[in-house]
Order: C-alpha cells, then structure tokens, then sequence
C-alpha cells in the first residue's frame, strides 16, 4: 500500500513541498510538476531536503513542466527522476491512491 | 470491472486534508461543505488539520469586523453526521505556537457507548499523520 503525492508549487511560494515530504513514508514516490519543477533544480536552498528525499523515496519531475520552464535533466538534484505525461499515468496507477498537496 | 459505477454499499474511507489558515480564502469552508457531503454517503470519513490549518480549530473566532460568516461552530456539528475523527498535527501547532488547549473543544455522542460525550480531536504526531493517510482509499485536499 503506497501513495503517490503530486505537488504543483514551488517550494519558494508554498510549503506544500517541504510538508510533502515530511509525511513520505517507505514505498511512496513524489511527483514535482507544474511551477513546483523549479524546487527540483541543484543549488537551490531547498535542493539539501530534495536530495535527503531521493535517498529513500522515487522523486519524478514531469519533463514538460522542466521544459516550459528552461530546465533541462542536468539542472536536476542528484536522483532525482524525469518522467512525461505517460510515466505520470504510470506512477498513478503503480500506486493506490494520489495525494495532491494543494 | 468491481470498482466501476455506483455501489450503494461500499463504503470506502476518506480523508480531507486541511492545511490552510480560514477567512483568508475559502479553502476551509469548502472542505467543511464536502465533509459534510461525503458523511451523507455514509463513507468512513476523517479530517486532519496540519500546517496553516490547524488555526480553522482555535478557539475565540470573531468574522464580526471582517464581513464573513464565522464556520467555526460547524466543527462541533460534525458529531451528528457521525464524523467523528478529527486529527490534529502536534508538530504542527507547536510551530506557530499552538497548544490543545488553543483549539475548541469538539466532541461527539457515542451511540454505541450509551451515548457518552467523546472528544473529536485526536492529537497525534507527524509519523501518525503520515500513516493515517496511507490508511486511506481517497485523500482530497483542501
């Protein structure tokens, strides 16, 4: 039984992200899209709990919300994922329920 | 396919999840209104209240100088509508310098313990938070 969180905010203008994954527990995976990509990039002061997260949990960027926003799989934390809109789906249904932090 | 159409019967179990402050959008209140919704359908419904949204449970409510409806009273209604599980994030209120005794005092009738008076809200910690929605079939958020 695992969960699949989706977040859709950067973690600069909301704490979806951070509360996000404070409440991960084994065999959930995150799902950054929309403005929320910016938090995925390396470098920034939020990319250390990222990074942390990747250790012990799948963390996916959807590839066309990094593309709208310049971002390119080199600009990713470390172990952090790429996936489109197929692997969205995917991850949706690899789960047993979705959890969309608004 | 079983999971396809309406069944009557099935009862499933719910959580809405609470995670902003009430008045300054109408995030709260919504969720009140689809509780209240998904009690009618006799689900197995239970709320938390973590981050900004443990401040929709405070106590002390006055909307008299803002113009809007104060809700805060609905909370102690959801007992009649057999919603009866109110979770409350500890770390949470310990951040934005909040304790129990901040929070209205909510509580239910039993009716299989001879109607005894109970407390709705449960307080429990982060890694309890975590487990409670990984015990859910439907997670919405408000």
């Amino acid at each position: 039984m695992s969960t699949l969180h989706t977040v859709n905010k950067s973690p600069f203008e909301r704490s979806t992200l951070g509360s996000c994954l404070e409440h991960l527990l084994p065999g959930d995976a995150v799902l950054i899209l929309e403005d929320g990509v910016v938090g995925a990039r390396k470098a920034t002061g939020f990319a250390d709990r990222i990074a942390a997260a990747a250790k012990n949990n799948a963390v996916c960027v959807l590839s066309e919300d990094m593309a709208a926003r310049g971002m390119s799989e080199g600009d990713l934390i470390e172990g952090v994922t790429v996936v489109d809109y197929g692997g969205f789906v995917d991850l949706v249904t690899a789960h047993d329920r979705t959890q969309a932090w608004l | 396919m079983e999971e396809d159409g309406y069944q009557g019967d099935v009862c499933k179990r719910f959580l809405y999840v609470n995670r902003r402050a009430p008045y300054g959008t109408i995030y709260a209140l919504e969720s009140l209104e689809v509780v209240l919704i998904g009690a009618a359908f006799e689900q197995d419904v239970s709320v938390a209240f973590l981050d900004d949204g443990v401040y929709q449970l405070v106590k002390g409510q006055d909307t008299s100088g803002i113009g809007m409806k104060n809700f805060s009273a609905t909370y102690n209604a959801l007992g009649d509508y057999e919603v009866t599980k109110l979770f409350v994030e500890k770390e949470s209120l310990a951040e934005r310098g909040l304790t129990a005794d901040d929070l209205m005092e909510i509580t239910y009738e039993d009716e299989d313990d001879d109607w005894a008076e109970k407390p709705s809200i449960r307080l429990v910690d982060r890694a309890e938070m975590a487990a409670l929605m990984a015990d859910q079939d439907v997670i919405l958020s408000f």
